[in-house]
């Protein structure tokens, strides 16, 4: 009599998962970087390409890495807010200026806002590559010991900022 | 005006729909015949306004009516009139508004054909179909509408997704809608009889066409479906076990389980507790099927809208009607009583065992489907499951049901012997087994594989002649009439069994000959440039710029050789689509009942050269004939005589009945 059940016991279960399914998102890939050293490199600066940026030069503070180009719509839609976080002056931010031209990268900045500290100008992606970077804009919280703490793949919203980056930013300032 | 109409005739059917749902169920229970007889009429009128909901989207499509969202996301002016048509199923909130028209079609095929079933029945089996009309159409109402507007309208729309512009996308769907929705009806009579309390060799009689009409339907929509992907995707591939492809394929194999085990039941009155389990399991998996494609929950190259909200309302839906169906088969199942007795050797035995794998199979493709989500939901990880593992499950379980192709069809019912059997068949697995383990060797390569996959495609259709054999020479026996006479009255049941068995050895062929022999080669071409690909030589002459009415395409023109001498010119083609910007591969195929030549434009390097991909592809269109001899078999099957005949005799019966009365 009870095995007659098990068919409906089977799918209620099945039913659970599928519930919890919906507010799982199959798309996001977690980075196996987190809580690994950023990986290094030495590229010209986009502003004065006579001087380099590397990750070595930020060791003893926490900095945030954006990766942008001129080329990138959704990384319009994050802009506004690097602008004003970096006239908080909570946090330096650095951007890796992605398979762009200098002159466009350069004109996207003037036209847009500037809330880089410095940026580093990757046209050739390598250096992408070794971050793992699939989808421009992609964003990194760096530790003082020169490691990634967070990674962001998308553009950064408001409730990512306050929820996740700021806090991170403030633990890891001490 | 005209999506006005549209959207007030979906909620005029809604409100049949709730009557059609509450009425004939409510007045079966009560013996109310007023009830009962509103089924009939009501699943027409259903029927009428989806379909003018559905003539009023096409009419927008075709018209080019950019003030409604959906054209304005499916649609462009410049997309041919019969892909505006088309794309009126080509997303989310259409392929749900064809969903229902399907529906609503076999909802009127029922009230047209069952006359000889008895009223509280039809009443049942209507009321049913109407429940699930009505989640049908609240989820298109209340979260997924068609007929949105758009306001201003847009200059000109997003075009259809270049990969559906196709002839293969115009019917794939209707076809594959046909089958899932098919499947009610066979759910629809299970929960009928269960309710009812009546679930016996009559009901199996009478729900047999109807379920068999839904796996041909079905049977077609998938190998649609995996022509389509060969010839349009571009790598050759025909079946990836994508989660929208297994979410068709879990159906089709519940189905096959069940149209066997309905032939149990209605010949022996056996299996009564497995064919009903099965009718409500192979629409409930059609309903998850659609469920896994809307809501986010998988990722597919195939999914539609992923949308979380839509998917909370269809996982309600889901919860709604399998929980209760389910409920329900608890509940009643005790009741149904078993059928007769059978043997350890029987075709009932083998029936079962065919049962059981087809239910194992069915059941790890939905393992490897969903175990993604269930690491994800337990926060073990992200993985993907992909071919490895659905190869390396599916066949093992389908060799053992191969075998039992080719024997239960000679067993006897209820008591067979082994040692006679095994007499009749010695021939027939020795000159498999003798084929398939030579044939390789005169093609060229011998592996296990390929050996394996011969013996089984040789052993059903070999132990189909000797079926065949037998039963003239039994016949012959008893009648003494000739061959010709002998044949022409053997049932068309039989016939269809026989064909439909033989889809499968020519499908087995062709998917083993194809991975076993196939060849590819990828490789950096400019014009004048040859390459060997098995007997032929292929020359790439040039390209040519070639406008179409959307698209703009660079052409190349290949010519292939053989011996020398030219026997063909292949024209394979890389489009970009205006609108959307999106590449399209066009491939080149050259089809042949022994093979297919193959040929696609990968990406242009450097000056004039393109990376080209060939493919000889030996016996790959048996994949797709096999699934439509498979097809062709199941409609022999409803046609035949008995059927047409008990139909008659009962009309007859019911014509004295009232006649009497009268």
């Amino acid at each position: 009599m009870r095995r007659f059940f098990l068919p409906l016991g089977i799918f209620l279960v099945l039913s659970v998962f599928l519930a919890a399914g919906l507010k799982l998102d199959p798309r996001e890939v977690p980075s196996p970087l987190i809580d690994k050293p950023a990986p290094s490199f030495q590229l010209a600066q986009l502003q004065d390409s006579r001087k380099t940026l590397a990750p070595a030069d930020l060791k003893g503070k926490v900095w945030i890495f954006n990766v942008w180009a001129s080329w990138c719509v959704a990384c319009l839609q994050e802009h506004p807010l690097l602008v004003e976080l970096s006239r908080q002056n909570l946090v330096p931010i650095y951007g890796l200026n992605y398979k762009d031209g200098r002159d466009n990268a350069l004109a996207w900045l003037h036209r847009h806002g500037n809330p880089y500290t410095l940026s580093a100008m990757d046209a050739d992606g390598q250096v992408g590559i070794d971050y793992g970077v699939y989808g421009v804009p992609e964003t990194y919280v760096i530790d003082k010991d020169g490691v990634i703490r967070f990674k962001q793949i998308g553009p950064v919203t408001p409730k990512v900022l306050e929820q996740k980056i700021l806090p991170l930013v403030r633990k890891l300032q001490g | 005006m005209i999506p006005e109409l549209g959207q007030f005739a979906l909620i005029v059917a809604l409100c049949i729909a709730l009557a059609q749902a509450v009425l004939p169920i409510a007045g079966a229970a009560r013996g109310d015949v007023a009830w009962m007889n509103v089924a009939r009429p009501a699943a027409q009128g259903q029927f009428v306004f989806i379909a003018i909901a559905f003539g009023c989207l096409a009419w927008s499509f075709v018209n080019n009516d950019f003030s409604v969202l959906n054209v304005v996301n499916n649609s462009n002016s410049s997309l041919p009139w019969y892909y505006r048509f088309a794309a009126t199923w080509g997303s989310h909130e259409g392929s749900l508004l064809l969903w229902v028209l399907m529906l609503t079609g076999w909802m009127l095929a029922v009230t047209l054909f069952s006359r000889h079933l008895p009223l509280e029945m039809v009443s049942r089996i209507l009321g049913v179909m109407a429940l699930i009309s009505v989640g049908f159409l609240l989820f298109m109402l209340l979260t997924s509408n068609p007929f949105e507007r758009l306001l201003p309208a847009a200059a000109d729309g997003r075009d259809l997704n270049p990969l559906l512009q196709d002839p293969g996308m115009v019917i794939h769907p209707p076809m594959l809608y046909m089958g899932y929705v098919g499947f009610s009806v066979a759910f629809s009579f299970a929960v009928a009889a269960l309710l009812g309390g009546q679930l016996d060799a009559t009901w199996a009689r009478w729900s047999r066409p109807w379920t068999t009409m839904a796996w041909v339907f079905l049977t077609i929509g998938i190998a649609l479906g995996s022509w389509w992907a060969y010839y349009e995707l571009g790598w050759g591939g025909w079946w990836f076990w994508d989660p929208v492809e297994n979410a068709s394929f879990m159906p089709w194999l519940l189905g096959t389980a069940l149209i066997h085990s309905l032939a149990v039941t209605e010949k022996r009155g056996g299996f009564k507790v497995w064919t009903v389990l099965l009718a409500i399991t192979t629409f409930s998996l059609s309903l998850l099927g659609t469920f896994l494609v809307r809501s986010g929950v998988l990722t597919s190259v195939h999914a539609f809208a992923t949308d979380p909200a839509r998917g909370v309302f269809i996982l309600g839906f889901l919860v709604l009607v399998i929980g209760a169906s389910l409920t329900l088969f608890a509940w009643r199942a005790p009741r149904v009583g078993l059928g007769g007795r059978f043997d350890f050797v029987s075709r009932e035995s083998a029936l079962l065992a065919n049962n059981l794998l087809l239910i194992v199979a069915a059941a790890s493709v939905l393992l490897g489907t969903l175990y993604p989500l269930f690491l994800d939901a337990l926060g073990l990880g992200k993985i993907s499951v992909g071919p490895p593992y659905f190869d390396s499950v599916f066949v093992p379980l389908m060799a053992p049901a191969i075998f039992l192709m080719g024997v239960g069809p000679l067993a006897k019912w209820k008591r067979a012997e082994l040692p006679d059997l095994a007499q009749r068949l010695k021939w027939a697995f020795a000159v498999a087994l003798f084929t398939a383990l030579l044939l390789p060797f005169t093609l060229g390569k011998w592996t296990p594989m390929i050996a394996f996959g011969l013996l089984l495609a040789l052993w059903v259709a070999v132990s189909g002649v000797v079926n065949l054999r037998q039963r003239v020479a039994q016949l012959r026996a008893d009648n003494g009439l000739g061959t010709g006479a002998l044949l022409k009255g053997l049932p068309r049941g039989y016939y269809g069994m026989l064909l439909a068995h033989a889809g499968v050895a020519v499908f087995i062929a062709g998917v083993t000959m194809v991975k076993g022999y196939e060849v590819e080669k990828d490789v950096r071409m400019q014009a004048g440039d040859t390459v060997g690909v098995g007997a032929y030589t292929f020359r790439l002459d040039g390209f040519v710029q070639v406008p179409g009415p959307n698209y703009e395409a660079t052409r190349g023109l290949v010519t292939v050789l053989k011996n020398g001498k030219p026997v063909r010119t292949m024209f394979p083609e890389k489009r970009m689509y205006h609108v959307q910007q999106m590449p399209m591969t066009e491939a080149a195929i050259d089809a042949g009942f022994t093979r297919d030549l193959y040929v696609s434009l990968g990406e242009p390097v450097g000056n004039d050269a393109w990376v080209v991909r060939i493919y000889h592809k030996p016996f790959v269109d048996w994949i797709w004939g096999g699934a439509f001899l498979m097809a062709l078999g199941g409609v022999l099957a409803i046609t035949d005589r008995r059927y047409r005949l008990a139909r008659t005799i009962e009309r007859e019966a019911a014509g004295a009945v009232s006649a009497v009365t009268a």
